[in-house]
């Protein structure tokens, strides 16, 4: 174990910030550090917050964070701000609204961008996850812009994803058809102060009972029927049929900068993490996470041995010349390029 | 700068920070903005923070440059504040820490010696502020 891990674990905090810089730059060494602090995770509550720009996301957290502060509970927050992956710098201002927790070094709040590849977020946010998990916090909160695939693949992390909506904006609403109605957990319409608050809830209603009967309701629901592990979870004695419990996501009414509707929020979190533990959808959801990390990880690395074989053979310039003088074809290249692999994997003299 | 070298370039991360009851936040912006387009990554604090604020997220954002603002002439308490803090938190010597604004010249040798790296006055120009950044920022 690195001394890095090790102060980490003793709850130093430069070292946690050190160990999500290495993360994000994927230095030398990090995929170790991730390793060793595996152990040591498993505790905390993640908790998604995402929505469009201006929304009040950050205004929430902010709140959030400190509620849960004076209740004793330690806080991690990621504001991840994917904008401006162009000219490679950013500028990233959610920490402007960290106003509730000044100087409070155990309200824990770190700023990261897209560095020009969304694919990496996602996996890098996972790891910073790990992190702060290992490090001890009680809670920990995601918070993404929503507009896309990647920002949907960042907030699963999360054991429950809240969606912020505010009001006024028929274009908001319309937005939630795109993919982000199905991962809401609980919805937040934020601004209810502002005129059209009332209209807002209305139609989210709508569309969330139009929805009705959608796979299993949680929004990462569908994988426990696919699992082969949920029987253990059932409780039999009071299971009247097959019939799984669902959830429907309960629609909150906040006015973030002042305060209000936050307990009535915190308690809609509680609610569904009660659900996830009773039902057994909270381990589904982790396996279904692991499972997803092996997979990329399997990916990327498989991908990067091939780059290297690529380059001992000469580089792939030799082939495309080949392909072109129609002397041999793209699947041909492949074949020849997998065969060792593919002899290695299909070995059948390991013994077994 | 080619590609392939910008990747393998570590991004660099730069906390912009106003402290203090100091309303100027123009130059702050203006430098915010030509360090994001230097390919900096910056976190910007926003207006009116305490010393331990500044501490909190420099050590948490763990950034390569401590960049703090003062216009209003109370950068003799408040920057000493924030360096004690930064050591503290075992987060001062890997760092860069800046000074702008509007800081007299019997003052700057005063804080020099604390600790402050470098203290850019009004009319430094953005270019100067980034190769200084280039040719200083910690090894890590
Ligand atoms: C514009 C201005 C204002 C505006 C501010 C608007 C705003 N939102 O920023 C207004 C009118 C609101 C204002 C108010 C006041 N002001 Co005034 N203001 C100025 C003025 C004329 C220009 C400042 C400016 O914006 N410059 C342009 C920017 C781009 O330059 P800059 O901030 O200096 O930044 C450059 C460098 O310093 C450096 N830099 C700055 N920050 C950082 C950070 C990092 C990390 C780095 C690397 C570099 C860096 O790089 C920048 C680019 O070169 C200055 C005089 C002057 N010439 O500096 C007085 C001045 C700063 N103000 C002064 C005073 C006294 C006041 C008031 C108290 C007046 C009053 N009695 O009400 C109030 C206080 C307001 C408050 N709440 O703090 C005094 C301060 C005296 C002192 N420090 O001893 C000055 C110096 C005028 C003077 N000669 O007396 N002011
Ligand atoms: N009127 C009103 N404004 C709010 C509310 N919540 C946040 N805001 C403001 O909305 C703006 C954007 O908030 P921010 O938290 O940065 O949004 P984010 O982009 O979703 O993180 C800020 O100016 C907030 O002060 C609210 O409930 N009512
Ligand atoms: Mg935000």
């Amino acid at each position: 174990m690195s001394d890095l891990v090790a102060d980490l674990l003793a709850g130093k905090h430069s070292a946690l910030a050190r160990v999500i810089t290495k993360i994000e730059n994927r230095s030398p060494g990090y995929r170790e550090v991730i390793s060793d602090l595996h152990q040591h995770t498993g505790t905390a509550d993640v908790i998604g917050v995402t929505g469009s720009p201006g929304a009040g996301k950050s205004t929430l957290v902010d709140k959030v964070a400190a509620t849960y502060r004076e209740r004793g509970l330690t806080v991690g927050v990621i504001a991840i701000d994917p904008s401006s992956p162009f000219s490679g710098g950013a500028v990233l201002g959610d920490r402007i609204r960290m106003a509730s927790n000044a100087g409070d070094m155990d309200m824990f709040f770190r700023s990261m961008s897209a560095r020009g590849s969304l694919g990496g977020l996602s996996t890098a946010t996972t790891d910073a996850v790990t992190a702060l998990d290992a490090f001890g916090k009680d809670k920990i909160i995601v918070e993404t812009v929503g507009a896309g695939q990647n920002e949907v693949d960042i907030v699963r992390t999360a054991d429950t994803v809240a969606v912020l909506v505010p009001p006024g904006s028929g274009d908001d609403v319309q937005m939630l058809k795109a993919g982000i109605l199905e991962i809401g957990d609980v919805f937040v319409v934020n601004k209810a102060d502002l005129d059209g608050a009332d209209r807002t809830v209305q139609q989210l209603r709508e569309m969330l009972q139009g929805q009705s009967g959608r796979p299993n309701s949680g929004h990462h629901g569908a994988t426990e029927l696919a699992g082969d592990h949920g029987d253990a979870s059932t409780d039999d004695a009071d299971a009247v049929d097959d019939e799984p419990e669902t959830w429907d996501p309960p629609i909150v009414e906040t006015v973030a900068n002042r305060g209000d509707g936050v307990e009535d929020f915190l308690n809609a979190l509680a609610t569904h993490g009660e659900y996830l533990d009773r039902t057994g959808r909270r381990e589904g959801q982790a396996r279904e996470r692991f499972a997803a990390e092996i997979r990329t990880l399997l990916r990327e690395d498989a991908n990067e041995l091939l780059v290297d074989e690529l380059d001992r053979r000469g580089g792939i310039e030799q082939y495309v010349d080949a392909v072109i003088e129609r002397h041999t074809d793209p699947y041909t290249v492949v074949d020849e390029v997998l065969s060792p692999l593919r002899e290695c994997l299909d070995d059948p003299g390991d013994g077994s | 700068m080619s590609v392939e070298q910008e990747q393998t370039e570590r991004t660099i991360r730069c906390l912009v920070a106003k402290v203090g009851l100091d309303g100027h936040d123009r130059g702050a912006h203006v430098i915010a903005r030509a360090l994001r387009d230097a390919g900096f990554e910056v976190i910007y604090s926003g207006l009116h923070r305490a010393p331990d604020e500044v501490v909190q997220a420099a050590v948490q954002e763990d950034v390569d440059v401590v960049g703090i603002s003062i216009l209003s002439g109370a950068h003799n308490t408040l920057v000493p504040k924030i360096l004690d803090g930064l050591k503290e938190y075992d987060a001062f010597d890997d760092r860069l820490i800046l000074v702008g604004g509007i800081v007299p010249d019997d003052d700057q040798e005063e804080l020099r010696g604390q600790g402050v790296d470098e203290i850019f006055g009004p009319g430094a120009s953005m270019e100067e502020m980034i190769d200084y950044i280039h040719e200083n920022a910690p090894e890590r």
